[in-house]
């Protein structure tokens, strides 16, 4: 029956992996806003990539500039 | 919202054959000589240019994801954006700034759909200089990361006015956060009770069950342990709110509907310890993390706020950022805030009086309407005093400050002490006022019940004195409320009518005596009802409806929308004069429209009524007649409320229009005219004197005082994104007719609540019943309580929306 113990330990776990998922999406603003990026999904594909890309591009920038500092 | 628009406009088409055409940009109708590119038309060269802006940097497909998203730009005015180059205005909108890259936050209020969402989070494509940029739909807040090298925030604000999304500019402080953390703190409470509530129910089913308890004892144990341990985020983090609460109210010797909660969870935790600890059961924690994760849903469900509306303005969000200021030659932008009396100040068209101010220079024409909702400019000469909170229409003008900005007239009646709502309501919630009795009585059986067992059998004593006050814990008492009230407040909501809380509702159910203000509230804004004193011909009609086009003053809007169903011609000369009238050369005829001695030179004797005096080559073939058009349904809410509440009108102007108004008020004794916000403000507190619970409903500044003061205070607003006064609900007045049915619809769901009292009641008094005997076993707990929490939320919510469906409001 000891492996009843195993089993309550393992599960504690992984339900305690998803509370601290809970808790990081409340923490990053996840629950802040339940509507745009419902809308913001719908835009079409193509203008989207341009847009993550830009981002990224710029984010590379940020670090290069970063770097040389 | 903007689909009900595009509906709208497609009802329009087809209702007029498809005579009129719509702006490609905007929507609206193009009335004046057509614009267009290609195919294309454009209501006005604003739709068209900003039409041009997207279309040169390939974002057509704004115009793909809705129909004609776009605001019209006819009554555009470029705003002087200098002082965003200064350093303390920089301040208020960039959140973070490390001299490369910063990070602004604006408010925008024209954002309305998925447009909108699109082409602000595109804005990169528009300004290279933009990183990146975000937007809160529901808080219409638009993030924006932008490089300092490459663009600034005076040039971001630029583009941003120039395609149609002007954001807010004023001092308002930023006050959002802490209610945001709040918010984020009870999803935290949220997600730790539910987590913990889970398991605990997990680990109690052996017990339950009375599954391998006898074989296997110690498993028991451990799983009692560990949901101690589960326990403990639960009692301490999660319902620490009821404690603090609880606590507050015994420090003013108030027994609010937390001090039994938090006494049933105190006992439960203590009573479940000793239980695991000394006497080898199985406790009661299962029940307690059910407790706090239901009625912290519960208050989560109650907490819905309306992001985008703010009701606690004051004065500071109605005025611009900076002021022009003029040293000998020189003009110079300051922030409002450092503006010192006796400073010249200079005012261009469609800019706020920041201070009451004496007039040096120029035509002044003031629009008071923030101030008294009357939408007539008034005209004022050189030498006279002007009171901050108009606005100049026409040319820049020139005045002296005479007084700082905090002792102007405006903002004393702000800062004014009656004016700011006091903390504790008079009124006492219905949960509130009925717990002080509950909680005696519970303690009452509870010690009887135990000194009665100390008697019989002292083991089962603390036994039934804990159990007493477990089972009594009102949980369903205090889910009845937040749901009722809760589902209520979204019943209004999706009606247009926008509370601040769901304490609100409760108040506008006790209410007894309604006090409406005139301009504004009970009457149209911009719609005035025009009538011809005289005889026009069809050739009248032409020539003074292509004149009064080229004024934007109010009276002559309302004209030329009177006419709408007459042409317009070419003309060849206008000018106007402030304050006095118009004249017009079209086809060699000389048309003057304005006031009587401005046409006809005589003086008028007449002063009740607002006429527009018309004369073609000095032949006068009469007045227009404006005065005031009362909303629809007015009647028909006035009749309906009579006859179980007094009702009396407020208006600051004068009683010109007393005949009209006693068609809907019968009580004439009840109408008051020339009342000045401080009248209002002393009105209703002499009424609450009397022991009257007032409800308010006001709409300009005039009424914030009285709005403040009362009971309940709403404010009615033709655009809930604009300006309204601090209230505690705001009533979009396309559901105006609707204000008899909301007030008795709060009377409906306070009945709701009593009768979900009733309900809750009954299950305490089963509890009881098992709790006096000493046997409370922990699953009849466990069943008990979820089962009388559920019922009683299905119990409301269905209620509610079987009498908001009765009533038609959903």
């Amino acid at each position: 029956m000891s492996v009843v113990f195993v089993l309550i330990g393992a599960s504690l776990l992984v339900a305690s992996g998803f509370l601290a998922a809970y808790l990081w999406a409340v923490k990053s603003g996840q629950y802040d806003d339940k509507h745009t990026p419902a809308i913001r999904i719908l835009f079409e594909n193509n203008k989207k990539e341009n847009s993550v890309e830009n981002r990224a591009m710029s984010d590379e920038n940020k670090d290069e500039k970063s770097e040389k500092e | 919202m903007e689909r009900e628009r595009n509906n709208q406009n497609s009802a329009l088409l087809e209702e007029q054959s498809g005579t009129k055409l719509f702006c490609y940009h905007c929507g609206d109708e193009c009335t004046d000589e057509l614009i267009s590119i290609k195919e294309k038309i454009f209501c006005c060269n604003g739709c068209k240019t900003v039409y041009e802006i997207l279309n040169q940097h390939d974002l057509c497909n704004y115009y793909s994801i809705e129909n004609s998203p776009g605001l019209t730009k006819k009554y555009y005015v470029k705003r002087n954006l200098d002082f965003l180059d200064d350093l303390s205005a920089k301040e208020k909108f960039i959140d973070f700034t490390d001299g490369k890259i910063s990070k602004a936050t604006f408010t925008i209020p024209q954002m309305h759909c998925s447009s909108c969402i699109w082409i602000l989070e595109n804005l990169y494509k528009l300004n290279p200089g933009i990183i990146s940029s975000q937007v809160n739909f529901l808080q219409k807040k638009l993030f924006i990361n932008f490089s300092e090298e490459k663009t600034g925030l005076k040039q971001i604000v630029e583009l941003l006015d120039s395609i149609g999304y002007e954001p807010l500019l004023n001092l308002e402080e930023k006050q959002e956060e802490k209610v945001k953390a709040e918010n984020k703190n009870l999803y935290y409470k949220i997600g730790i009770a539910g987590f913990c509530f889970g398991n605990i129910m997990l680990l109690s089913f052996p017990e339950y069950l009375s599954i391998g308890t006898e074989e296997l004892p110690e498993m028991k144990r451990i799983f009692a342990y560990i949901n101690i341990l589960l326990s403990l985020p639960v009692f301490f983090y999660s319902s620490l709110d009821y404690f603090s609460s609880a606590w507050k109210g015994l420090k003013k010797k108030i027994v609010n509907i937390d001090v039994p909660i938090a006494l049933g969870i105190l006992v439960l935790f203590i009573r479940s310890i000793i239980d695991i600890l000394f006497l080898n059961g199985a406790g009661y924690l299962d029940s307690l993390s059910g407790l706090v994760f239901f009625l912290l849903i519960g208050r989560l469900f109650q907490n819905k706020t309306y992001e985008t509306l703010n009701f606690e303005r004051n004065y500071k969000s109605y005025f611009p950022i900076s002021v022009t200021i003029r040293k000998g030659n020189i003009e110079t932008t300051i922030p409002v805030e450092k503006l010192e009396t006796g400073t010249r100040i200079i005012i261009r068209n469609n800019e706020l009086i920041p201070a009451d101010s004496i007039l040096i220079k120029g035509n002044a024409n003031i629009d008071y309407s923030f101030v008294t909702g009357e939408s007539i400019p008034v005209s004022k000469n050189t030498g006279e005093m002007i009171y901050a909170g108009g606005r100049q229409l026409g040319g820049a003008i020139e005045l002296e400050t005479i007084k700082e900005i905090s002792q102007s007239y405006l903002t004393q009646l702000w800062n004014s002490k009656a004016f700011s709502k006091e903390d504790e309501s008079r009124i006492v919630s219905l949960a509130n006022s009925i717990s002080k009795h509950f909680t005696f009585i519970v303690l009452f059986i509870a010690i009887a019940g135990a000194i009665h067992w100390l008697i019989v059998d002292a083991a089962l004593s603390f036994n039934a004195f804990t159990a007493v006050l477990i089972v009594a814990c009102p949980c369903a008492l205090a889910l009845s409320t937040p749901f009722t009230l809760g589902n209520t407040l979204r019943i209004f909501g999706r009606n247009k009518f926008y509370l601040k809380n769901t304490h609100v509702i409760e108040k506008l159910a006790s209410v007894n005596h309604i006090v409406f203000d005139k301009t504004g509230t009970i009457t149209e804004n911009d719609a005035a009802l025009v009538n011809f004193d005289g005889q026009l011909t069809h050739d009248y009609k032409l020539l003074i409806k292509s004149a009064v086009r080229n004024s934007s003053h109010p009276l002559s809007r309302a004209i030329y929308n009177y006419l709408h169903d007459s042409g317009v011609t070419s003309i060849e000369s206008f000018s106007e004069k402030t304050g006095e009238g118009i004249t017009a050369i079209i086809n060699g005829k000389q048309i003057k429209v304005g006031s009587e001695k401005f046409v006809t030179g005589l003086k008028t004797s007449d002063s009740n009524n607002t006429r527009v005096f018309i004369s073609i080559d000095d032949t006068c073939p009469g007045s227009f007649v404006i005065s005031n058009k009362y909303r629809e349904g007015l009647k028909g809410i006035i009749s309906s409320l009579e006859n179980n509440y007094e009702i009396s009108l407020l208006s600051g102007d004068n009683d010109s229009e007393k005949e009209n108004l006693t068609k809907f008020f019968a009580d004439e004794g009840e109408l008051h005219f020339r009342q000045s916000p401080h009248d209002k403000l002393d009105y209703i507190s002499n009424l609450q004197m009397n022991g009257k619970k007032v409800l308010m409903i006001g709409d300009g500044l005039n009424d914030a005082g009285a709005l403040a003061k009362s009971d309940v205070g709403i404010s009615i607003s033709d655009n809930i994104n604009n300006f309204s006064p601090a209230c505690d609900g705001i009533l979009d007045s396309k559901s105006f007719n609707r204000l008899a049915d909301f007030i008795l619809f709060s009377i409906k769901s306070r009945k709701v609540i009593i009768a979900s009292f009733i309900l809750s009641f009954i299950y305490n008094i089963v509890g009881l019943s098992f709790a006096v005997t000493g046997s409370l076993s922990p699953i009849v707990a466990a069943i008990l309580m979820p089962i009388s929490s559920i019922s009683v939320v299905v119990f409301t919510t269905f209620s509610i929306n079987f009498i908001a469906r009765k009533e038609r409001f959903i």
